[in-house]
């Protein structure tokens, strides 16, 4: 056998896993992995720009990410630069040093998105607040169609998003009871929150202070019981000549 | 096949990019083996430059990737990234990977013993050669992709080859 001929046959077959390591490095596919949560096994997914969503880990879930996402799903490790983060972004439910790849949604939905992701552990924020915080108040229907939208529940904590007369409301992550697991484990009180909604109270005010608050702003969860005081609306809280909290934005 | 690739490219690029790594990965990571001696090695370039590909791709519009030649301009990526992985082999690439299940060298039987015998070639005549007679490019895709002129490609694989003969006759 001729060289030319020994040196055209060094030629075998593909690698292993070859085609589906192009696949993620070019994004033409997610990576997923699985992790444990509050509320069970999730699945988070992944690309080079970030953690692209996060689902219940049934058996359905990839079918759901490619309906919604339409690019193909690979079990694989998340990439090395931060993808030791997610567990503890998950359990912080803060996105922390995580990059998130938000190209599903609009550069509105991003922004309320990201203005979610800066509500504490343990507190809640109404639909009207996001609306707000991104200068758009008017917007409220839409905040509240960009939280459901989220693509990365836990991580960006959509959770602590409640309806804007203090009901606990809906979660896309398995309804409303989950919601309810959810704030319960975080020490948000759901049960307590939804009693300050039956009775319409949806701020607190400090008479020390003379500063409201949204009701779990730890401002006001620190202020000594016997000085707090309840709000049915923002005109209440300022008529009474409380001025709003800092830190909490009440809205 | 490599027209109807590249028209393939043009009108849906992430529906073929699929299709040109099955159809292009196999030569790729074969010539890098050879050119590199090392399976790890070889399987991260080859990686790393279809991703490199797929990112150049997508900034060029329809009718320039018609137009391409692509398996000599992939090689020249592949080369370069060579190039570059020589100077620097502590690097990883930093891309989502598959979780490590153990993948096997798909090494050939002759493979160890033709590394050995590629070895003994001056780098120019090693690329010439495991372009030409492994890839199976033409001369002219293979000037291309080297940055070397016919001429030389050609004297290239012509000493390649004769020094490739007289190591075999001193292996017997």
């Amino acid at each position: 056998m001729s060289i030319e001929t020994e040196l055209a046959d060094l030629v075998g077959g593909l690698p292993d896993g070859m085609t589906e390591d192009v696949a993620l490095g070019t994004g033409l596919a997610d990576g997923y992995d699985l992790y444990e949560s509050a509320i069970g096994h999730v699945a988070v997914t992944f690309n080079p720009k970030g953690v692209s969503s996060v689902d219940i880990a049934d058996k359905a879930f990839e079918d759901r990410f490619v309906d919604r996402f339409g690019r193909k799903l690979i079990r694989a490790e998340p990439p090395s630069a931060w993808g030791r983060h997610i567990p503890a972004a998950i359990e912080a439910g803060r996105p922390g040093k995580l990059p998130v790849d938000l190209r599903s949604v609009t550069t509105f939905q991003a922004d309320v998105l990201h203005r979610t992701a800066t509500i504490p552990k343990g507190e809640v924020r109404p639909y009207a607040w996001l609306a707000h915080e991104v200068d758009r108040p008017g917007a409220v229907r839409a905040a509240g169609s960009a939280v459901a939208r989220n693509p990365i529940p836990l991580i960006i904590p959509c959770h602590r998003v409640v309806r804007t007369d203090g009901h606990i409301g809906n979660y896309s992550l398995g309804g409303p009871g989950i919601k309810h697991d959810l704030l319960e484990h975080e020490g948000a009180h759901p049960d307590w929150l939804e009693g300050l909604a039956s009775k319409h109270i949806r701020l607190q005010g400090n008479t020390s202070t003379k500063i409201y608050c949204h009701p779990t702003c730890h401002a006001i969860r620190r202020s000594k019981p016997e000085n707090v005081v309840d709000f049915r609306s923002l005109d209440e809280a300022k008529n009474s000549g409380f001025r709003p909290c800092e830190l909490c934005r009440p809205c | 096949m490599m027209k109807e690739i590249g028209h393939a490219l043009a009108s849906d690029l992430d529906g073929a990019f699929p299709t040109v790594v099955e159809e292009m990965g196999t030569k790729i990571y074969w010539g890098l083996r050879r050119l590199s001696g090392n399976h790890q090695e070889a399987e991260d370039l080859t990686q790393e430059t279809f991703i490199r590909a797929y990112q150049a791709l997508s900034g060029y519009d329809r009718a320039r990737i018609r137009g391409m030649n692509l398996q000599p301009w992939m090689w020249t990526i592949a080369l370069n990234l060579g190039r570059n992985h020589l100077r620097d082999r502590s690097r990883r690439p930093t891309y989502v990977e598959l979780i490590e299940t153990g993948k096997p060298d798909p090494e050939l039987p002759d493979g160890q013993a033709w590394d050995r015998r590629l070895s003994h070639l001056n780098g120019h005549q090693k690329m010439a050669v495991v372009l030409r007679h492994v890839v199976g490019m033409g001369i002219g895709d293979i000037a291309e992709s080297t940055g070397r002129p016919e001429g030389t490609v050609k004297a290239d694989i012509h000493r390649g080859l004769a020094r490739l003969k007289q190591i075999i006759e001193e292996e017997a």
